[in-house]
């Protein structure tokens, strides 16, 4: 069975088609993001939908205190829980390396790139930090997660505001929300690009996802710099390839930017 | 419900927070409800049937259903909730399993396991509740024989009154009382019955009275949900 819808998607790729009508470089049109959507309990909370594909995304923030090495920095923390909700391919227990994966490229994306300060997250050096924690739960599988989820994380973070903080009593006060922002100094936002048997595919269903030979995912900036790669799937990959994969994903950042 | 009590939001002593109910909000699943009640939003999902593991949890007579209750980290109030299983979603499934199951007919899948899985987005009291709630339409939706719907509600007393539908701010009163219940409306038989909190024998009874129409409005929300996804 595997191998006929394999094929079949091999045969459609080389006749440039796809199984829903799209062309292979054709992003799904039908973007949005809503923010707020848990707006009593979170920080900073988003839904993202690309198609069907439906993520949502919040941001807690906590007192905590520093790491030994950075006495007056803040701290960040990504999560991401691929739970049956979204998917028959999810199964319940510990995460599974696929939602690790996805939480830690979009967490090197944001730190690597500098686009928290670090810095504006201490309350009292050595002793007072602000611990970002964000967490993506996706909602409906039907493909491309891992850029849903890097929006949806991003759309969360610049939803976030910082609820008040007694420095005289410790106490973080939940119920009241200042009007400060997270410190975000610039938007990084994933592309993935798949390749399949010689073509390349970007925002891909979950069937093409279970075939690819190899996936490419870039982060960029709002410059066009880029800040993250990962490389995914058994397949290896020509320096041509990686060439022709990131200017795919570049070319469609700004599709998803606009979104926000 | 004669007695003019005073609540926090203007509510009446019986008067439920806004609802909103949604079924098939999960392209993908075979069965999916939203329920909002207040601020406080499920969402359900139905998988299986599949195997159940471990063997010796399978019943030879019938499949068994196995119920997920989920806070999203980012969904209580105050401190970010950890993710994973706690002692008390171990409860709350249990409780949630117990709920349902009078109202639902799995015998034509033996040894199987019918998951329904909620997360909560947001809470503000009353979570188990809209779970269960938010799960019988999932259910229904995906096509189990059911021969009744469950809806669930928390009734409760605040300063020695009886009231429907604790919000959070209510709950949290030292005097409150919660008592989660869930019903089969139309048998108008109570499948879980839960209470936090001292009560006389008296109010217990009103509460659980005061359950029964207000389980029933519930109720009437989750059908035309359901009829709405399949006109």
């Amino acid at each position: 069975m595997a191998k006929v819808i394999k094929e079949h998607i091999h045969s459609l790729l080389e006749k440039g088609l796809r199984q829903d009508g799209r062309k292979l470089l054709d992003y799904r049109k039908d973007i949005s993001v809503e923010y707020g959507i848990s707006p009593k309990s979170a920080e900073g909370s988003a839904r993202v939908r690309i198609g069907e594909t439906e993520v949502v995304a919040g941001v807690k923030l906590g007192m905590s205190t520093p790491y030994p090495d950075q006495q007056d920095s803040g701290s960040i923390m990504f999560g991401a829980e691929l739970s049956p909700i979204a998917s028959d391919r999810f199964e319940m227990g510990p995460p599974s390396i696929e939602s690790i994966e996805i939480a830690r490229v979009v967490d090197r994306g944001i730190r690597e790139s500098g686009a928290i300060d670090f810095k504006k997250l201490c309350v009292k050096k050595g002793e007072k930090v602000w611990q970002i924690c964000v967490d993506m739960y996706p909602i409906n599988d039907a493909g491309n997660l891992r850029d849903a989820c890097s929006l949806a994380a991003l759309a969360a973070m610049k939803d976030a505001k910082f609820p008040e903080f007694d420095k005289v009593t410790g106490i973080v006060n939940y119920e009241k929300k200042t009007k400060t922002s997270l410190p975000l100094t610039d938007e990084p936002i994933e592309v993935t690009v798949l390749k399949i048997n010689n073509d390349f595919v970007i925002d891909p269903s979950c069937e093409e996802e279970e075939f690819l030979d190899a996936r490419l995912t870039t982060a960029f900036l709002k410059d066009g710099a880029i800040c993250a790669m990962q490389k995914g799937g058994k397949g290896a990959l020509s320096t041509e390839d990686i060439g022709k994969m990131v200017k795919i994903a570049s070319d469609n950042v700004k599709l998803l930017r606009k979104a926000l | 419900m004669s007695k003019k009590i005073k609540r926090h939001d203007g509510r009446a002593a019986d008067d439920m927070r806004a609802m909103e109910a949604k079924v098939g909000v999960v392209p993908n699943a075979k069965g999916s409800a939203m329920f909002k009640i207040g601020k406080t939003i499920a969402v359900a999902v139905v998988r299986g049937p599949k195997k159940l593991h471990p063997k010796f949890l399978q019943d030879p007579e019938s499949g068994k259903l196995r119920c997920f209750y989920n806070m999203i980290s980012f969904s209580g109030s105050g401190d970010r909730v950890r993710p994973g299983p706690s002692r008390r979603s171990k409860e709350i499934n249990l409780v949630m399993e117990n709920a349902l199951a009078p109202a639902l007919d799995l015998t034509a899948f033996p040894g199987s396991a019918v998951e329904v899985h909620v997360n909560l987005i947001q809470t503000d009291a009353g979570t188990r509740c809209a779970a269960i709630t938010a799960a019988a339409m999932a259910l229904a939706d995906a096509g189990f024989r059911m021969k009744d719907l469950v809806s669930a509600v928390a009734v409760g007393s605040i300063n020695g009154n009886v009231v429907a539908d604790l919000d959070k701010t209510e709950e949290d009163i030292s005097d409150a009382v919660d008592i989660p219940i869930a019903m089969m409306p139309n048998e108008e038989k109570v499948t879980l019955l839960q209470l936090d909190g001292k009560i006389t024998q008296e109010a217990l009874l009103e509460a659980v009275e005061l359950a029964k129409p207000v389980c029933k409005k519930i109720a009437e929300l989750q059908r035309k949900a359901i009829t709405e996804r399949y006109q």
